[in-house]
């Protein structure tokens, strides 16, 4: 491929021999089906139904996300995802730190990283399901506790609550900000830190100077990952917290298939365009964040 | 290429049923020049009687059913049923999947093979969907209450049962819905799914208002009553379903009572209570698709849920199968499943499809806040 793009791009050469002349662009189609199929098309269609009504253009679907319960899924949703990205991130990299420390192909190393890779993909109805089983009402770590004088829901049950989503979500979090945020610690060399010393720097000026300026930039990267990742998740929120539709994923799924004739397909898709927006927004913030804090490494 | 199979041995059904019925001597009310259209049938007679069906249905050997839980009201053993006396296979798709769902499928896959026969949903999405339907009358037609079926045929209600709350006995005890108010339901009490959603939790909620001074038209009470509930920690948001029951995360749990009946194979102890100041009754409804992709088959499934055997079926699971004044007239009703069946006295009321909406509209706007933390 690269050979046949190269030869095309040079326009006074003759055309080889029995070969047809593919234009240059030729190698990028997949790339632009894949992306119109399962990017654009699907957004366009959000987009048209968010503004599609019973006849014609409208802009109900628009004015009902105002709605004060769907205004408060959206602090929710927003509340949890930044609330789990946080953790996931801070506590994520300390442990991706502890890791990246020991030897490279030790067998820490190996067993952790196997570890985050599964457990990063354990969300859905088995995690919150597992969660249940050991933490809720009748879990058996909530009954252990219970039988020595601990009760942990003292003051409801905090587990189909907010707080109860955020633990959970930071349960796939934290291994996926391991998996991500290793590469770049893996970049920063040892020989750095004895340079700081030689030099007759400090911990402190070290990581303030050196590791913590070269590392942001992929910080604020993963943080960002992180955000949309619990900003998308459905089903383990759908397992767990099944009344009132505390986040906007849930929302949608009401709105798609609610059997009691509140069924509107429309809302649904005005409620995603809504997301979309978030997530540009929170993009557009993370460029220009990274455009600051990365300038000096070009 | 299945389906260009398919169409051609529909069209030699057509032809062969076409062939008896002339020869018969018999006037069908099919006018079109290629004889009986099995997707255009309106009754068992239109194939020449039920071996004409049965033989139709053979030919296209599967049925595609949607949205049929094996735990509910007896499917599992309804399904395995139907492909044992048949041998025709059943398709069974989205199993956990809501009324919604079902009419969602048939406008997404009309047309292709996958596309579902048959539909057993709620009255409020039926009568929303009837375009969707294709009308059909069942041999046993005479045996569902006039009341309870489309003149037409485009949709009858199946089975049905009352709004009841099934508990862990060796936990608890309950005499009214009031109860459920102690401390000692602290982090117990669910719903079978959110009532912005699910149609057994709507009555749920509704059952709760009767039961709180609420009527019919209003579920406001209902409302209210789940919001002190959650105040009081004993209300738990998550949905109730066979493993949280057993594994006892949702002891008490606001459901259909043929539903909850089938949580005592997990739980013993497990208890179903319909309070007496507020019986609300509510049917399900049977209907076939206007695309069926396998039209004789699906006729053939009703005529068979329809039959005795059939309607003893959804007996044993607890459910009230709509032919059971008829067969107990008839003498023909499972005596031991009706016995096994939860005690209900007080006067049964069942939801009007505009209360119905009534009830969602007010649920939509107060809902989430009711139940927010």
């Amino acid at each position: 491929m690269t050979t046949l793009v190269s030869s095309a791009a040079e326009p006074a050469g003759p055309p080889f021999r029995g070969r047809l002349r593919v234009p240059s662009w030729v190698g990028v189609v997949p790339f632009f089906v894949y992306v119109a199929a399962f990017l654009i098309l699907p957004t366009a269609i959000v987009v048209g139904g968010a503004f599609a009504g019973a006849h014609g253009p409208s802009l109900t679907n628009i004015s009902a996300l105002t709605q004060p319960y769907i205004l408060d899924s959206f602090l929710h949703s927003v509340v949890l995802s930044a609330a789990s990205a946080v953790i996931g991130a801070v506590v994520g990299a300390v442990l991706a730190y502890a890791v990246a420390s020991g030897a490279p192909n030790g067998v820490i190393r190996r067993v952790v990283t196997s570890a985050c890779g599964v457990l990063s993909q354990f969300g859905g109805v088995t995690l919150a399901f597992a969660f249940i089983a050991t933490l809720g009402g009748a879990g058996f770590i909530t009954l252990w506790l219970q039988e020595h004088g601990v009760n942990i829901y003292a003051n409801g049950v905090w587990l189909y609550q907010l707080s109860g989503l955020i633990l959970v979500y930071t349960y796939f979090q934290i291994p996926l900000m391991v998996i991500v945020f290793l590469p770049a610690l893996d970049g920063i060399r040892p020989q750095w830190r004895e340079a700081t010393s030689n030099l007759g720097g400090t911990s402190w000026h070290y990581w303030r100077h050196i590791a913590g300026p070269l590392l942001l930039p992929a910080f604020l990267g993963c943080l960002l990952l992180l955000f949309a990742n619990s900003f998308s998740a459905y089903a383990t929120a759908a397992a767990l917290i099944n009344q009132g539709g505390i986040i906007v994923p849930l929302q949608i799924s009401n709105a798609l298939s609610s059997e009691v004739g509140l069924a509107q397909a429309n809302l649904a898709s005005s409620l995603a365009l809504a997301m979309v927006v978030i997530v540009v927004v929170v993009t557009a913030l993370y460029s220009w964040l990274q455009s600051r804090t990365a300038r000096w490494v070009r | 290429m299945a389906k260009q199979v398919n169409r051609f041995a529909r069209a030699g059904v057509a032809l062969a049923t076409f062939a008896v019925i002339t020869a018969c001597g018999s006037t069908t009310t099919t006018g079109t020049s290629s004889g009986v259209n099995a997707a255009t049938a309106t009754s068992a007679a239109a194939f020449g009687g039920m071996s004409g069906l049965i033989a139709a249905a053979r030919k296209e050997g599967q049925l595609n059913v949607i949205a049929l839980p094996p735990d509910w009201a007896n499917y599992g053993a309804i399904i395995s049923g139907f492909t044992a006396k048949y041998g025709i296979k059943v398709n069974s798709a989205n199993p956990n999947g809501s009324s919604q769902d079902e009419v969602n499928a048939v406008r997404s896959q009309g047309g292709t093979s996958r596309a579902p026969d048959v539909l057993d949903i709620g009255m409020a999405v039926a009568l929303a969907n009837t375009t969707l339907f294709t009308p059909y009358q069942v041999t046993e037609w005479s045996g569902i209450p006039t009341s309870q079926k489309d003149p037409g045929g485009l949709w009858y209600q199946d089975y049905g049962g009352y709004m009841s709350i099934g508990y862990d006995s060796s936990k608890f005890t309950i005499t009214s819905v009031q109860d459920l108010l102690k401390p000692a339901f602290k982090g117990a009490v669910a719903l079978n799914g959110d009532p912005t959603k699910a149609n057994a939790a709507l009555n749920g909620v509704m059952m709760a208002s009767l039961a709180n001074g609420g009527s019919l038209d209003s579920i406001a009470q209902g409302v209210a009553f789940f919001h002190h509930l959650n105040q009081l920690g004993n209300f738990v948001p998550i949905q109730a379903t066979t493993a949280t029951v057993k594994n006892g995360t949702t002891p008490v749990v606001f459901d259909w009572d043929y539903l909850s009946a089938a949580h005592g194979k997990d739980v013993p102890t497990w208890k179903v209570f319909v309070p007496p100041n507020a019986v609300l009754g509510g049917y399900y409804a049977q209907a076939i698709s206007k695309t069926a992709p396998d039209p004789a088959a699906a006729r053939l499934w009703e005529e068979y849920l329809y039959s005795v055997a059939g309607q003893n079926l959804w007996l044993q699971g607890g459910a009230r199968p709509v032919e059971m004044a008829a067969l107990t007239t008839a003498g023909t009703l499972n005596q031991t499943y009706a016995a096994a069946l939860p005690p209900v006295g007080g006067t049964p009321v069942f939801l009007s499809p505009s209360q119905a909406t009534t009830a969602a509209t007010y649920l939509d706007s107060n809902w989430a806040q009711a139940i927010g933390s």
